[in-house]
């Protein structure tokens, strides 16, 4: 078993058996973390650069201690200190970069499509770390993964999405990952945050979070992007906390055993009360420890893929 | 496609009485079971490994734990392979810092399986003494590594193939070589694993 591509752009498409491998291999590096010589030689001699467009605190500093950890060498980019203020274009900021001699690059950038443009001007191994609206691969193969570590499994499992669904690259994620490994899928959020044509997505749709959270066994609750919100897209914070916020009134309509997770930043009060976000059944800080492992085995299972072989 | 010729080196009953042998022999040299640990690599080394606590605990009433190594993170070839190999799961859940190592594998061939698993041990801590135990030692290191303990010396060319099959996960318990190459009859050398050959499993 291997990877087809020698990028991860996304999770849509990928086969479950492809699924499968990342987070078996995923499970190997989480036992390095917990090691006293948190490291191990494998990518000793290879570069890979940290491309970061946009904002990030914990998908940055857990694909560098990744990479760390791999022993691999690492460059950070971020895009205030660089020359992209003097007018540079990202092509040219990446070609010149790459005249360096890297070998893999991770990119997060605020618009959707940016890893595949860099697939074909590049001859790096492309990583995506979140782009746009569209995906965030490796947050959604850590959401799978802290999930299959506490049920021991993905499938026959129920997981609900909240809140903003459509600005919500991790939510697309999820779905094409949970769909593929034979989970159900639920999104709940407000008609106004729920995207063009969500149906097109084949989960459950709901606008009531009781329903939605009926019987499910994990609750994925998503930040309300802030800095998304000038639009008006809901009447007030007050409205969405009382119609969507995950309180802990409403964990009763959970089944038994039940999962609470949030990839971060946190809004407390907003879209998460602070007693249910630092509950026993909130997995929130292992879901960034587990990351690490994660991103670990994306790095060692597309390194070595050369450009000759595909794509 | 070359007509190979399949030999058996050890049955079930030779597996046995080597790893037995072994395990006496582990005591002797250490004096008992006392401050040892025995790591297996994975996959054939690990099964090994537990036979060899197990025995020891037969003779000497004493349960040493047991590790499972995975070396392919420590691999030397990581830049010439297209893909990665699978990567398990190593499991070494005691402390080995002044403990006396026992590293278990089937087969010994170039040494290199060896020198990973020795940079992988030594990152969980620093042992006072590593040994080796190989089931089957058939010659051709490329580096400076010798075992302790050795099942069965077979003289072998480096293009044959051993492959060690244990119950656990064979459903049948030999050790066998296949000869390469059909320039040879190897009937004439009645049988007997030398000159071409291939490369281990």
């Amino acid at each position: 078993m291997k990877l087809k591509s020698r990028h991860l752009l996304g999770l849509e498409g990928m086969a479950g058996d492809e699924l499968k491998l990342i987070l078996d291999t995923a499970e190997s590096f989480r036992e390095i973390i917990e090691r006293p010589i948190k490291k191990v030689p494998t990518l000793r001699g290879m570069t890979v650069l940290n491309l970061f467009y946009e904002p990030s605190t914990r998908t940055r500093i857990s694909f560098e201690l990744a990479e760390k950890r791999l022993s691999a060498d690492t460059i950070n980019f971020s895009k205030s200190m660089s020359s992209v203020t003097k007018g540079e274009t990202l092509k040219d900021t990446v070609q010149n970069i790459e005249a360096l001699k890297i070998n893999m690059i991770v990119i997060r950038h605020s618009s959707s499509g940016v890893p595949y443009y860099l697939t074909q001007c590049t001859d790096s191994n492309i990583i995506n770390a979140g782009d746009g609206r569209h995906e965030h691969p490796t947050q959604a193969l850590l959401d799978m993964f802290t999930i299959r570590r506490k049920y021991g499994r993905l499938d026959g499992l129920r997981v609900v999405l909240i809140g903003d669904i459509k600005h919500s690259r991790v939510v697309r994620s999820n779905i094409w990952g949970l769909k593929a490994m034979g989970a159900s899928v639920a999104v709940c959020g407000p008609s106004t945050l729920l995207p063009y044509e969500v149906e097109k997505f084949g989960v459950d749709i709901y606008t009531d979070l009781d329903k939605a959270m009926d019987g499910a066994d994990v609750v994925n609750i998503m930040r309300i992007q802030l800095e998304r919100q000038q639009a008006g897209l809901f009447p007030s914070m007050r409205e969405y906390t009382n119609l969507f916020g995950v309180t802990r009134d409403r964990l009763r309509l959970l089944n038994k055993n039940y999962t609470i997770m949030h990839p971060g930043p946190i809004n407390r009060g907003v879209e998460v009360t602070s007693d249910v976000a630092d509950s026993k059944s909130s997995v929130i800080l292992e879901q960034v420890t587990n990351g690490q492992a994660v991103r670990m085995a994306i790095l060692y299972l597309l390194s070595g893929k050369k450009r000759e072989e595909g794509e | 496609m070359p007509r190979k010729k399949e030999e058996v080196l050890l049955d079930a009953q030779k597996i046995t009485r080597a790893t037995t042998r072994i395990a006496h022999e582990i005591l002797e040299k250490n004096s008992g079971a006392e401050n040892l640990v025995i790591i297996g690599i994975l996959r054939r080394g690990a099964d090994l490994a537990k036979r060899i606590a197990e025995r020891i605990k037969q003779i000497e009433g004493v349960e040493v734990p047991v590790g499972l190594l995975d070396i392919n993170l420590y691999r030397d070839d990581f830049h010439s392979r297209l893909d990665q190999p699978i990567v398990q799961r190593t499991e070494i859940l005691f402390d080995v810092v002044d403990r006396n190592v026992i590293l278990v594998d089937d087969v010994l061939f170039t040494g290199r399986t060896i020198r990973a698993a020795l940079d992988a041990i030594i990152d969980f801590g620093r042992p006072r003494s590593i040994q080796l135990a190989v089931l089957i030692d058939r010659g051709h290191r490329e580096l400076p590594i010798r075992p302790d303990y050795v099942g069965k010396n077979i003289p072998t060319s480096k293009e044959d193939r051993v492959l060690v099959r244990l119950e656990e996960r064979d459903n049948c318990e030999e050790v066998i070589i296949e000869i390469a190459g059909l320039k040879r009859k190897t009937a004439r050398s009645g049988g007997r694993a030398s000159g071409k050959g291939g490369k281990k499993k």
